[in-house]
Parts: C-alpha cells; structure tokens; sequence
C-alpha cells in the first residue's frame, strides 16, 4: 500500500458516527484551560462535509443569541470527545451555505422521515 | 559526531499531534543505506563514510563504479554521497537505516528544489509588480536596476529574472517527527525540498547541535 495513505488510515478515528450534511449533530469538544480539562458540547446543523482520509473535516452551525456560529472540526481531530448524532435532516444541497442568509422560521431543515432515529 | 543518511522524499500528509493539533509531516523513505567506502585522516586526510542509495543493475553503471561498489559488495548503488563524520566506526558494506536519528531530533535536510525555468522577478523575487490597469504601462518589470553616470554599472547581486529552482536547497533544523524503522521511514516536520520520489540528504543540524 502506499506509504502516505498507511499513515493517513492510522490517523483515522472508528468511533465516528456517519452522519451528512444536513444533520444535526453535538460535538463534545475535549478543552484544557490552564491546568483543567473539561468537555465542552456544539450543537448545530452540519453545512459542509469534505472528504480527504485522515484529513476530512466537516463544519457545523449553530444560532447562537441570534448570531450564527460556524465551527469546523477535523473529522478525526483527537480534540473531539465523541459525536451525538441528534436528527436526521432532509437537504438537498451537499454543502449549505446558503442557510447563512436565512434567519428564523427559514433556516429550519425538514427531518428525514425515513430514518427518525430512535432516541 | 556528525551523522547523515540518504533518503527519498515520498510526500506531505497531516498527522495529529498529542494536543489535537494538526502537523503537516514529510514522508522519507531511507531503505538502508550502505558505507561503499570510508575515508580516513590517514589515507585521504579528511574523515568522511560514502553512502550509496538506489539500487540499480550492474549493467548501467560503469566499469571502475562497478567496481567500487564491489568492494562493499552489497549490489549497486545510483546515488553515492559522502557524510564528513567525526572518527566514527564504520565499516564498508555496513547498513545505516532509519533509526540513525530519534523522534525528537533536529536535522537539515538538502535536496534539489523543484525547477520552474526562467522565471521574472515577481515570481523569483516577490517583487510587488505595477498597476495592471488605468493605461499603466508597468506590469511585472523590475523597475530602476541603479544609478546612472556614478556607478555606469550595475552592482553584483542585483535581483533580476532568471532560472528559479532547480538548485542544491538546505533546510535546516527540522524536527524529526516519528522514526519508523520496521517500515524504513522517518516523518519530519515541515516541507522538504524537491519533488516526490526525489532524492534528499538527511543530516544532524548544524546550527542546533553544534
């Protein structure tokens, strides 16, 4: 095999649930303040899925007090606790960046009928 | 004492660093390299082990090459590069392989940088360029080279167009990320001079070890 992708598989995490864009998933961030560790949760709505091995990242949205923030993790990232994935979303787009435009009522994503997860 | 080993650069890729911080690292693959010859004080009047690197059939090199490879008699080698050591132990026919150097360690690294031909000064130099448009007539001309009368010449080392790349490039002082010597690789920290699957030369670093 070649030798760049046997480093990259490495680096691969399996505890990562498959999720996709449009989603809505928590990420439980691993944050060290001075000396203390802590866990901290994002939640939002995933816009943005890139592939790539180890190298794959994916950026979630979220509102917060009416002002959008957009974090992008690598999907692999050591830093991420675990992944909770909270509904599924029914898009159309692979990446929807045009929910940055929309406020309220209209940035609401229609759940996945098919697929109501259980929880 | 000094010490080097002749690798081939296999590529970039990214590795997570303990803190979850990403670190872009350079594959090197050295497949053991083997001593053709080690020059003494006494014989040669300088210390120094020759490495050979690349194998090849004995029918493309020359006869007096086959020769000397012959004397360490561990097949035949492209790349031949000598590494000034101190008085060392080494002996002709012995393997160097990838565990020479420790994660953790700080090494430079020579290579040959990757051609780009003829190339202007904004390009070779990162000169700013003129306006390109409003019927501005300077684009990417270098501008004033000097003086006129005093000095009628233009001074040596004046920055101008020609051939970037291509050139013997050292970088020092990386780090050594992680030494992998089942597999014969060694990651280093940072970019590497030359292109995939060309030929770098791996060295303690100067500067930082003294």
């Amino acid at each position: 095999m070649n030798v760049l992708e046997m480093i990259e598989k490495e680096q691969k995490r399996s505890d990562i649930p498959g999720f996709k864009t449009g989603d809505t998933v928590k990420v439980y961030v691993r944050i060290i303040e001075g000396e203390k560790r802590r866990i901290q949760a994002f939640e939002g709505i995933v816009i943005r899925k890139r592939k790539g091995n180890s190298r794959s990242s994916f950026t979630v949205r979220k509102v917060s007090y009416g002002i959008g923030v957009e974090r992008t993790f690598p999907l692999h990232s050591p830093v991420i606790d675990r992944i909770e994935l909270v509904s599924r979303g029914q898009v159309c787009r692979s990446r929807l960046y045009y929910l940055r435009a929309l406020r309220g009522k209209k940035a609401r994503i229609k759940e996945k009928a098919s697929a109501r997860l259980s929880s | 004492m000094s010490k080097g080993i002749i690798g081939k650069k296999l590529g970039m890729t990214q590795v997570f660093a303990d803190d979850g911080s990403a670190v872009g690292v350079t594959a090197i693959e050295v497949e053991p390299s083997v001593v053709l010859q080690v020059k003494t004080r006494e014989k040669e009047g300088y210390a120094a082990i020759q490495l050979g690197y690349g194998r090849t059939k004995q029918k493309n090199m020359t006869k007096p090459l086959q020769g000397h490879c012959n004397k360490a008699n561990k097949g035949f080698f492209r790349f031949r590069r000598e590494f000034a050591i101190g008085e060392g132990t080494y002996e002709p026919g012995q393997e160097i392989s990838a565990d020479l150097f420790k994660a953790g360690e700080y090494i430079d690294v020579v290579g040959i940088s990757k051609g780009k031909g003829f190339q202007g000064v904004v390009k070779r130099h990162g000169f700013g360029g003129g306006r390109a448009t409003h019927g501005s007539m300077f684009h990417r001309a270098p501008g004033s080279i000097g003086a006129s009368a005093d000095p009628s010449r233009v001074f040596k080392g004046m920055k101008m167009g020609g051939q970037m790349g291509n050139a013997r490039k050292t970088v020092q002082n990386l780090l050594v990320w992680q030494v992998r010597s089942d597999r014969n690789l060694i990651l280093l920290k940072g970019p590497v001079p030359g292109c995939k699957n060309g030929f770098v030369l791996l060295k303690k670093a100067k500067k930082i070890n003294g």
